[in-house]
């Protein structure tokens, strides 16, 4: 039934653990959770998630020894209809080890890293009871994640695209009764739903795919699909990988459906460095490596596919640069880059894109994570400000503006004090070290500075473009630029400077559990290249997913396209510095660029209002519709007039005149009547009959027995 | 020699007799009486029929016939002594409550 | 006319009258007594046909213990006669009438169809000898045993039924 082979030696007996593992650990934790302190909670929710890497390794370890055949583990019959056979078995392949061991990897340490940070945001908010729900989402997220990368099927790859889709929404809405800065409102779980719909549509696409694909190859099984793929008409091909690019553009938020992403900030920062950048939007471009088959055999959904990231990359690149919100950068940032990624896989260079991907899951995670901490450190030091401030002046309450209500907000400015805003920072170079030195490195690997990881990625994929597609390397190089340049624009103006805000000045470093994890992935950014340098005889990640791709092309380095992009990212940078650096801003001052960039900048600031556009265009008009629908179409016309009026009145007036008058009362209970009055009189003349004298009742019997005896005389 | 037809003949005679007994007579002892005339009648038929097919398997019947009429002349009898105790009398159109 | 053919013609007037006299009598002791001699009569007839052991026990059972509890019951009741009534007036002409029918049907269809070949003995046979009676015996307790056991039980389950009938409930006034 599979074309891989079996697993016969090795560890691969294990795999179903990589998702039993998180499953045990929420478990452990929903059932006795309420009982267990706090780090008793994240220890679990780390063991659970740390015993996935380790089958994980297990797996890799195994794989590599049997020569990277890829192995398939059934599981579990799932459903069984006539000659429709879906079962739940794990696949064991380069590439999903290789996923497998990111996930659970990076998940680990963004575990151990949300012990610390959720400990101080729960507190923050108000609400410490949800430290136990954060890792019961986040183990769950970890299994989900795993059912995807490990499914043997487009199917189970599906249930697990799904479940990670849940586990986005109910992280995005963690806090749904606040907004981003604590105050009572819907925002948080408005942004969970836009996420979830957004989603939606993309899995709509991917439903769609996997339909066609059923319908053309009947089968989900990876193998087999591929099998029958070349047998198939091209155009059958391209619908399927185009629907599959719908689902990709919702799950790794590539235009148009990427405007979830940013909102998704929402989340406690955790959560968007493991879901929102490392891990889950990268489900895409798994998608994609995956189906690497199907998409070779047809060059123009290739060409769109690659066109669809360079431009999300672009489009992306350009908002980021007019954002304020620390983590909002970092989010358009993670759409760019993805765009990055997905033009890689699409372009066929699937080797850069799954590159890009990991060393984007280590950098993206540390600069999320050192956000985080820049934002725990700033809550921290307006906490001690405000504190300070109660005292000298001996009145109010103290503590924080979460516990004062909606009223008191607007009674004093400052208690609208946003965190994650860079207008408020300024100068945290001094306050908090360690971080700004972790951030340093996040920042030097996404602007793509040699040796960090992101230049050797990020050069492998302008490399293969700027051989095969030309626009595509344009594009591409006008976005590394603008990273450059906006992740400069971040440094300058939150470590850089002077403090804009009383908390920027209070501004304290985090605990070790926060930065330790933080050091682990600053180490990966350092030296994650080191997977896969292009020189002879390095290319080690291209030879370990040789073995599940097949035909890799090993470029060697190429010093003009390296060239050029590092001067880029010199250049970018310098040009931040010009503009940001040497002249900090000062507080309240608008950003420099809005004066000559003019409207341009509006636009950028404004995410080029592709928001109102939607409203505009689709949400305002869905929504008139649905409303002309619900109240016109349907209540009016159909429940009023259609069936009150036409179906209700006639068959009222039917049943009454027609069968109520007629059919029953003259037909059915006139005879109805007739047969009892009948019965009645016919049994008031036969009980005469029955006259109680038991002599009658024998002369009866005899006159029986004479007319019996007379017709046996007759008869002979 | 007697043809068997003659016995025969006697014993409807007499069956009929009993019969005319349990439908004309009120008193219950007299009905159980012709009964008990209606049974010796078909004793007679078989006894003759026995002896005319040399089988003496007709006379165990009698014989049975007989101890069984006994029980029931038993029972009836005690079940008459019961009816007269509720309704003072054995006149069976006196039972007449049971009609319609 | 044989003597025996002239012997069963008397008895046989004889048990069609006492039949009758049975019938008419209008006091039952009368009646009873009517009986017992048709009764004998019939024990007769079982000894003309070979039968002793019939004969005695019919005149034992039924002349003896049956007809003498009858009469018992009668004298204890003291319903030798019942009131004239007026009920049922066309009961007792259409009684008789297909009394009559009957007897005319049932002659005929015996006397045409039920015709088992030969006579009754041959005349001056032994017929009531021991040697018929044991082998009378034999049948019964051979081929009959277990029916013959039967009729005890019923003899006995007759008796039981008849004590719980008659017998006087537990603080039930007399």
């Amino acid at each position: 039934m599979h074309l891989s082979e079996t697993a016969t030696t090795g560890y691969f007996f294990l795999a179903p653990w990589l998702v039993f593992a998180p499953v045990i650990g929420l478990l452990v934790n929903i059932i006795f959770g309420g009982r267990f302190s706090e780090k008793v909670i994240g220890t679990v929710a780390s063991l659970a998630s740390g015993a996935s890497f380790v089958v994980s390794v297990l797996l890799a370890w195994s794989l590599a020894a049997g020569h990277g055949a890829a192995v398939t583990v059934p599981f579990l019959e799932w459903i069984h209809i006539g000659n429709l056979e879906l079962d739940w078995a794990f696949r064991v392949d380069s590439l999903s080890t290789t996923m497998m061991l990111v996930v659970s990897g990076v998940g680990t340490l963004i575990h151990i890293y949300a012990i610390g940070y959720m400990h101080e945001d729960v507190r923050f908010k108000g609400d410490p009871g949800r430290f136990r729900r954060f890792f019961v989402f986040l183990n769950l997220f970890i299994a989900m994640m795993m059912i995807l990368v490990s499914g043997d099927s487009y199917l189970m790859l599906f249930v697990g695209w799904e479940g990670v889709g849940l586990c986005s929404f109910l992280l995005i809405g963690f806090w749904y009764d606040m907004d981003t800065l604590g105050r009572p409102s819907w925002a948080n779980s408005n942004a969970a739903k836009k996420a979830f719909v957004t989603n939606r549509v993309g899995d709509f696409g991917f439903l769609v795919a996997a339909f066609l694909m059923f319908w053309a190859f009947g089968s989900f099984q990876f193998d087999e699909v591929f099998e029958a793929a070349h047998a198939v008409a091209p155009g059958v091909i391209v619908a399927i990988t185009l629907f599959m690019l719908i689902g990709v553009a919702g799950k790794s938020a590539q235009i148009p459906l990427y405007v979830w992403l940013p909102d998704a900030m929402a989340g406690p920062t955790p959560v968007s460095a493991l879901i929102h950048a490392a891990t889950m939007v990268t489900a895409g471009v798994y998608l994609i490596t995956r189906s690497a088959e199907l998409y070779t055999l047809v060059p123009q959904a290739q060409y769109i596919v690659a066109m669809t990231g360079a431009i999300t990359a672009l489009f992306a690149a350009t908002i980021a640069v007019g954002q304020y919100d620390i983590k909002k950068v970092l989010a358009y940032s993670t759409i760019s880059q993805l765009g990055f990624m997905v033009a890689a896989v699409g372009m066929g260079a699937f080797v850069a894109g799954m590159f890009h991907l990991v060393t984007h899951a280590f950098f993206k995670a540390l600069l999320f994570l050192s956000a985080g901490s820049v934002i725990l450190g700033l809550e921290r030091g307006h906490h001690h400000a405000e504190h300070s401030h109660h005292e000298q002046k001996s009145k109010g309450k103290g503590g924080k503006s979460k516990v004062e209500g909606g009223h008191g907000a607007h009674d004093r400015h400052e208690e609208v004090f946003d965190p994650g805003d860079m207008r408020n920072m300024g100068g945290l170079r001094k306050t908090m070290p360690v971080t700004f030195w972790l951030y340093m490195i996040g920042t030097l690997a996404l602007a793509g500075i040699v040796p960090f990881a992101g230049f050797w990625s990020k050069d492998e994929i302008l490399l293969d473009a700027s051989l095969h597609y030309p626009t595509v390397y344009l594009l591409l190089s006008i976005a590394a630029f603008f990273t450059a340049f906006y992740m400069g624009r971040q440094i300058w103006m939150v470590f850089f400077g002077e403090p804009r805000h009383e908390a920027a000045a209070h501004a304290e470093e985090s605990k070790p559990i926060i930065t330790a994890p933080l050091m682990v992935l600053a180490a990966l950014s350092l030296l994650g290249g080191a997977l896969n340098l292009p020189f002879e005889g390095f290319h080690q990640l291209g030879h370990w997913l040789e073995y599940t791709l097949h035909e890799v092309e090993a470029l060697p380095l190429d010093l003009q396209v390296a060239g050029i992009s590092t001067l880029l990212a010199l250049t970018a940078i310098f040009l931040s510095w010009l503009i940001y650096g040497r002249n900090p801003l000062k507080a309240g001052q608008p950003d420099p660029l809005k004066k000559p960039l003019g409207f341009i900048f509006t636009g950028m600031e404004n995410k080029w209002f592709v928001d109102e556009g939607y409203f505009a265009v689709i949400i305002n008009p869905f929504k008139r519709l649905s409303y002309f629908l619900a109240d016109v179409v349907d209540w009016r016309f159909w429940h009023d007039w259609f069936h009150e009026t036409v179906i209700a009145g006639t068959y009222n007036w039917l049943s009454n005149i027609g069968l109520n008058l007629y059919a029953d009362q003259k037909g059915i209970d006139a005879f109805a009547n007739w047969l009892g009055t009948a019965t009645q009189s016919l049994s008031a003349t036969l009980r005469k009959v029955q006259n109680g004298f038991v002599r009658s009742y024998a002369l009866s019997v005899l006159v029986g027995v004479v007319f019996i005896l007379g017709y046996l005389i007759l008869k002979s | 020699m007697i043809p068997v037809e003659y016995y025969i003949i006697l014993s409807a005679i007499l069956f009929a007799i009993g019969v005319a007994g349990v439908l004309v007579r009120r008193n219950a002892l007299i009905i159980f009486m012709s009964i008990e005339l209606m049974l010796n009648s078909a004793n007679l038929a078989i006894v003759a029929f026995s002896s005319v097919l040399k089988s003496f398997s007709g006379q165990v019947f009698v014989f049975f016939v007989i101890a069984v009429a006994a029980a029931e002349v038993a029972v009836g009898l005690a079940l008459m002594v019961e009816i007269f105790k509720a309704k003072h009398s054995i006149d069976v159109d006196q039972m007449n409550s049971l009609k319609g | 006319m044989t003597p025996n053919l002239i012997l069963f013609l008397i008895l046989a007037l004889v048990a069609v009258a006492t039949a009758l006299g049975m019938l008419f009598s209008k006091n039952a002791v009368y009646s009873a007594l009517f009986l017992v001699l048709n009764f004998v009569t019939v024990a007769v007839f079982y000894l003309l046909l070979g039968a002793p052991f019939i004969a005695m026990a019919q005149i034992t059972v039924y002349a003896g213990a049956i007809m003498v509890l009858f009469l018992f019951v009668i004298m204890l009741l003291g319903a030798e006669r019942l009131p004239d009534t007026h009920v049922l007036p066309w009961q007792k002409p259409l009684a008789t009438v297909l009394t009559v029918i009957l007897a005319l049907e049932s002659t005929y269809l015996l006397w045409t169809k039920a015709r088992p070949s030969g006579a009754v003995l041959p005349p001056g046979a032994e017929v009531n000898t021991v040697d018929n009676l044991r082998a009378m015996a034999m049948t019964l307790f051979n081929d009959y045993l277990l029916p013959f056991e039967v009729t005890s039980v019923l003899l006995l389950v007759a008796m039981v039924g008849v004590i719980v009938l008659v017998r006087r409930e537990k603080g039930q006034k007399s």
